[in-house]
């Protein structure tokens, strides 16, 4: 089975500092330096797939390179290193600021988290769900209309509320309208950047429902970036957990957070608020290394984790298959997987 | 049956005055927190628990006017004493933090200095001690290195030490009542932990009461030892943490559970609470707000709304409570 | 609720809340009518002069006196309302267009074309403005056109500035990045989403810079570059008018300097009156 999303061994890198173009790179040589600019590798080395209908989820702390992936996915940004196959084709070849006029752009769309103003305050809800399906789909005049009321109406967005403003809308009616600009163009992939994060909690729930049926009736395939680990363990077939650029550990959703095998995943667990259990004493010590120019022999987690070794700063652990349904890049899986 | 609270709010309402109306954000709200008691305010957006945080503290907008009520710190009332007496009082026995630590610190002003002056205001050390005091609270605080930060600048410090210098502000002249409005919202779970351990250990530390108001109702019930559930700016239930969850009373409280995404609920089985909040400022406001929604409505609830009583373990203000 | 609907309740409110700006709009509507009606209402022709009825104070005749060559001034200054406004509107038209576009390319696309336009603006912010507004004006020649070609160019910077940082804060918000998504090219994103943000902004300060318009205008015609006498202009009439002020004829500069002032005084107040309903941080 050939999957919907092919990514490997993706990588993105950014230089620090501002001037760092040509002239920065130009004093540097000349004062006699090798090595370029410094860099930030928010995202290191990625692979993974996403096959058709299935929702994986990507989870990690801030400053893990979450937006970053999410952002090369999508393509909108270029990756320095890696291809991102999408249906058997290579997508890091067009680069990102012609893949807007690519037939392949309406297959992968994005809904936004709300807090971003992702609806142009000066469009009408009307508008910003027209937007893709006029640019993409060449809609016009009565078709476009059908289409827009079509879309809205299966995101359970009442029709009056189309000629509104965004500030004219509740929380939760403008996560519909971002949802129905995203599905108008009926996307094989949806990738969903925290989309519930600033929505009550009664709210949410309709919301991942509404995305739970569309999922089935549009045959769509999610990748469902979210911090809140329970919306995802509730939403998700498959999870990915990223730490600084990398992902550390991959499998299951349920089994993932039921039996979480990387320390650093398993520090993440405990941290859940969960309704009748106290807090979890946690072990997570120390501050995070920093993402510029990291040692590529020391594991990323090595200065936080409770259980280092000294083979932790020599090689760093490959994501590796442990079990049948489990990659984990830990040299200390065994120990941990006897001890759970 | 146990000492004074250290803090009591009685029958507290406020409301706004806007160009579309008068706004009733809060109607009879009424809550205690002893030394030492951990109490959450858990509502969603709409509900009033910043409004109930602000009015406390004296730092409503000033289009908003407090109609009734009394909020009690050592016999002081809050919402009665002068505004000097109030600054005096604000800071020295009742502080609090924010959801976003970067805009609650003064960008201009190095940490260390900021800690400073809450000390020197508050009288409790003399010029001299007040760096090393402020030192030791960047330490308190987990804060590494504290001699070297206390010199920097809130810009030169990652949002996770912002945040707990705010905290070492707060709790710099050793208040009697912290208050916390939404200190973990948009932070990592792990960060969010380390955190509300800090302000855990700190709280027992020093004896403080801690008021802490969150949308997080998992979050609370790890965290704290009595839960106030608000709704459309009235109090609908106040109990235990133990108690509400194994035997919520109110409607409201029983479908805000419901709803929680929690470690073992399926997504078919998570329930939405029907309905909206009402408008606020309508005239014609039902004295049950949540009525117009409530499955489990009776002729009783259009009389007047039931008031929990003071000092009862768990009460609820509704007609026809579960049971 | 529309959008146009939302935006005229707001401005009721808002010249209702403070009065100064519905007087501000009124008198905007005044000088407009004046402006477009000037050469009918006028009673006597402005250029006709009359050396018999020289230098006479205001009377039932001539409602603002008469200056040295007998002419009225009551008709020059309702005249030259139209002159002055219309310079006005078109340079404040000309260096939206020019600074505005510049600005917003410069503050969207960043790289070559930000460094070409900020430093544009740092060359004509060099100079104090109105001498290099003088300096255009005696380079290419007197006339009406210039002034409005320098006022224009002297306002370049403010106007760059200022649509460079509104664009530069839209660049990467969310909606920019869906347009991306949705398969809008860079030039249809700056023109369809970042621009009709960025424009309630600048014309709040095509408001603010229309007074200044006139000014600069006034002052350009006073020290004699721009308009020729005999046409009627408030600047030139203030220059003429200055030389009699000692000798006692105060109306022939009063009444033009009044009208100049008032004029800017409106269009100020217009400026904060429109950023008060532009404004959303102002919507309750």
């Amino acid at each position: 089975m050939i999957p919907l999303l092919d990514v490997a061994e993706l990588s993105r890198r950014f230089a620090v500092g501002k001037t760092a173009g040509r002239l920065m790179r130009l004093r540097r040589r000349l004062a006699g330096s090798s090595d370029p600019v410094s860099q930030v590798h928010a995202v290191d080395d990625v692979s993974f797939t996403i096959g058709k209908g299935e929702t994986v989820g990507l989870v990690g702390e801030s400053g893990c390179g979450k937006s970053t992936l999410v952002r090369l996915v999508t393509r909108l940004l270029d990756p320095t290193d890696g291809i991102i196959r999408f249906n058997t084709r290579d997508l890091s070849l067009v680069p990102a600021r012609r893949f807007a006029r690519d037939p392949d752009r309406g297959r992968i769309q994005m809904v936004f988290q709300d807090s971003g103003e992702s609806i142009n305050p000066r469009f009408t809800a009307f508008a910003a769900i027209a937007d893709p399906l006029r640019r993409l789909r060449r809609l016009k005049g009565q078709a476009l209309k059908q289409k827009v009321e079509q879309a809205a109406s299966q995101c359970g967005l009442p029709l009056e509320l189309l000629s509104r403003y965004p500030h004219q809308l509740s929380g939760g009616q403008r996560a519909r309208v971002g949802i129905a600009r995203a599905i108008g163009v009926e996307p094989e992939l949806l990738v969903l950047d925290e989309p519930t994060a600033a929505l009550d909690v009664s709210v949410q729930v309709v919301i991942l429902q509404l995305l739970q049926k569309l999922k089935r009736e549009l045959g769509m395939s999610y990748l469902f970036v979210s911090h809140d680990l329970n919306v995802v363990r509730l939403l998700c077939d498959r999870v990915l957990v990223m730490y600084l650029g990398k992902i550390i550990e991959a499998g299951s959703a349920k089994a993932v957070f039921e039996r979480p095998l990387h320390p650093y995943t398993q520090a993440l667990v405990a941290a859940v608020p969960r309704l009748g259990h106290k807090p979890a004493r946690l072990c997570l010590t120390g501050e995070p290394m920093s993402p510029i120019d990291p040692d590529p022999n020391v594991c990323r987690f090595y200065p936080r984790c409770t259980y280092r070794d000294s083979i932790c700063a020599t090689n760093m652990p490959a994501l590796e298959r442990r079990g049948s349904d489990r990659e984990v890049a830990c040299h200390f899986v065994e120990k941990f997987a006897a001890a759970s | 049956m146990t000492a004074a609270p250290a803090l009591l709010v009685e029958d507290l309402a406020v409301e706004f005055r806007t160009r579309s109306g008068v706004v009733h954000a809060l109607e009879n709200v009424g809550f205690a927190v002893s030394k030492g008691e951990t109490l959450a305010i858990v509502g969603e957006s709409g509900s009033g628990k910043s409004v109930t945080a602000y009015a406390i503290m004296g730092i409503l907008d000033p289009a908003a006017r407090v109609t009734s009520g009394r909020a009690l710190l050592g016999g002081i009332d809050l919402l009665a004493v002068s505004r000097e007496d109030l600054a005096d009082v604000r800071g020295r026995e009742i502080a609090m933090i924010f959801q976003n630590p970067r805009t609650a610190l003064n960008p201009i002003r190095p940490v260390g200095r900021q800690i400073a002056d809450v000390l020197l205001r508050h009288g409790n050390v003399t010029g001299a001690e007040a760096p090393q005091r402020a030192i030791e609270l960047l330490q308190s605080v987990g804060i590494p290195d504290p001699a070297r930060r206390a010199r920097a600048y809130p810009f030169e410090l990652s949002g996770g030490m912002c945040q707990r210098v705010m905290i070492a502000v707060a709790i710099a002249a050793r208040p009697s009542v912290l208050i916390a409005d939404e200190p973990t919202t948009g932070l990592d779970v792990t960060t969010q932990a380390v955190t509300m351990d800090l302000i855990g250990e700190l709280a027992a530390k020093n004896g403080m009461a801690t008021l802490f108001i969150t949308h997080d109702l998992a979050l609370a019930a790890q965290r704290a030892d009595r839960i106030v559930v608000m709704h459309a700016g009235h109090v609908v239930e106040n109990a235990p943490t133990r108690e509400i969850f194994a035997r919520p009373l109110h409607p409201y409280t029983a479908e805000l559970i419901a709803a929680t995404p929690d470690h073992a609920a399926r997504l078919e089985a998570l329930a939405s609470i029907p309905g909206a909040l009402p408008d606020l400022r309508r005239k014609n406001l039902p004295p049950c707000r949540f009525s117009e929604r409530c499955a489990r409505k009776t002729a009783a609830c259009d009389q007047a709304l039931p008031r929990i009583v003071a000092g009862a373990m768990h009460g609820a203000a509704c007609w026809n409570p579960l049971s | 609720m529309s959008a146009l609907a939302g935006t005229m309740r707001h401005a009721r409110y808002v010249i209702g809340e403070n009065p100064v700006t519905g007087l501000a709009f009124a008198l905007f509507v005044i000088i407009v009518f004046v402006a477009l009606l000037g050469q009918h209402v006028a009673p006597i022709d402005p250029l006709a002069s009359d050396t018999a009825v020289a230098l006479q104070p205001p009377s039932p005749h001539h409602w603002f006196g008469t200056d040295q060559l007998g002419r009225d001034i009551f008709s020059r200054v309702v005249v030259a309302t139209r002159l002055d406004f219309g310079i006005a509107v078109a340079s404040v038209a000309l260096v939206f267009v020019m600074g505005g576009l510049a600005g917003v390319a410069a503050g969207f696309f960043g790289g070559w074309t930000d460094r070409v336009v900020s430093r544009i603006a740092d060359t004509i912010m060099a100079f104090p403005l109105f001498v290099l507004a003088m300096g255009i004006v005696a380079a290419l020649g007197n006339n009406v056109v210039n002034i409005v070609i320098a006022t224009a160019v002297v306002n370049f910077p403010l106007y760059a500035r200022v649509a460079r940082a509104e664009a530069n804060v839209r660049r990467e918000t969310g909606f920019v990045e869906a347009a991306r998504l949705s398969g809008n090219s860079e030039a249809q994103i700056l023109v369809l989403q970042v621009l009709p943000n960025v424009l309630p902004i600048l014309v709040v300060q095509m408001s603010l810079t229309m007074g200044y318009a006139i000014l600069n205008a006034a002052g350009l015609s006073f020290i004699g570059l721009g308009v020729r006498p005999p046409t009627a202009e408030w600047g030139i009439m203030v220059a003429e008018g200055a030389g009699f002020m000692v000798s006692g004829e105060w109306w022939i500069a009063f009444f033009p300097g009044a009208a100049l002032m008032i004029a800017v005084f409106c269009f100020n107040l217009l400026g904060d009156g429109l950023r008060d309903i532009v404004d959303p941080r102002r919507r309750t």
